[in-house]
């Protein structure tokens, strides 16, 4: 099954995917935009700083899943000796930073109409800064041991603690007093929120999932290049 | 229409700028990430161009090569 998982395979995909992923990315968003600043309702308490939702809550949960997705790829790959792994791991980890800061940047801007603050040592919001230093360090191991197989080992230490924190940021509102409303949104449960909320929050999301795999796959063909640039100058 | 939707009854200050960061991070990333790719690209074709005709022969027998060069003309 791991054949398929070689960069031979895979680049032949990955160098022609972005321009349709990248189409697909300006059709969700173009929709997502409409519905969450145009045509869904405003809160009866929020009014329309509810909006804000629509980036912030996809952008938290795109930036949690690549982490979890991260975890999943540097143990996997170390384990059974993946290298590519740990290549897709790496390609997928500047979007999942670019996500957390807009997460917490937007919770920010949104904490001030609702809370009266830009910012509270919550919880939640707490848990997200620190996975967003996770990430920060997940970036820099591989910047400082790039030409180095240690960047397995430390890359792999560094989301097995950081995925600590995951279940930490999902709970932490049924855990804590917060300030943060309990999940809206149950996969097991009935969801709280309307439906004329909930399809633009899901347009969104996929938006942002299509804008981190366009990421990924521009990313990931950068490093194969410069994998194969070495390549050339052993020839 | 469009007071509704531009000042949002006073939270428009905030909903826009929310907005915005958010579309000017996603363009940031998508910037840098592209510029990376041309830069590691040129990088490549320039290297390749070095090459005498056995290695370059050899190099472009290599699928991944040969899919990097496949949108160059002429080479």
């Amino acid at each position: 099954m791991f054949e398929y998982f070689k960069p031979n395979k895979i680049f032949s995909i990955t160098s022609k995917a972005p321009k349709y992923v990248l189409f697909l990315f300006i059709v969700t968003l173009t929709v997502g935009l409409s519905e969450a600043l145009i045509f869904s309702p405003e809160d009866y308490k929020q009014s329309h700083s509810v909006r804000i939702m629509y980036v912030h809550v996809p952008a938290a949960w795109i930036s949690l899943g690549i982490f979890s997705t991260l975890t999943f790829l540097s143990i996997t790959g170390y384990i059974f000796k993946i290298i590519n792994f740990f290549l897709i791991a790496k390609s997928l980890a500047p979007s999942g930073l670019v996500f957390n800061i807009v997460a917490l940047v937007t919770g920010s801007i949104w904490g001030k109409p609702t809370w009266g603050t830009w910012w509270a040592w919550d919880a939640r919001i707490t848990s997200m800064l620190i996975l967003a230093l996770f990430y920060i360090m997940y970036i820099v191991a591989w910047r400082i041991y790039e030409k180095n197989n240690k960047a397995f080992q430390i890359t792999s230490i560094i989301t097995i603690l950081g995925i600590v924190n995951v279940p930490i940021i999902k709970y932490s509102v049924d855990w804590w007093n917060t300030l943060h409303q309990p999940a809206s949104i149950n996969i097991l449960s009935k969801s709280t929120i309307h439906v004329s909320m909930l399809f633009p929050l899901l347009i969104m999301t996929a938006a942002f999932a299509l804008f981190s795999l366009l990421i990924f796959l521009m990313k990931y063909n950068t490093e194969l290049i410069k994998i194969k640039n070495k390549g050339l100058d052993r020839l | 229409m469009t007071n509704e939707i531009l000042f949002m009854n006073g939270y428009g200050l905030y909903v826009w700028s929310a907005f915005v960061f958010t579309l000017l991070s996603l363009l940031s990333l998508y910037a840098i990430v592209k510029s990376q790719y041309n830069k590691e690209k040129s990088k490549f074709i320039a290297k390749f161009g070095t090459l005498n005709s056995e290695r370059a022969a050899f190099a472009k027998s290599q699928s991944i090569n040969k899919e990097i060069l496949s949108n160059i003309p002429n080479i």
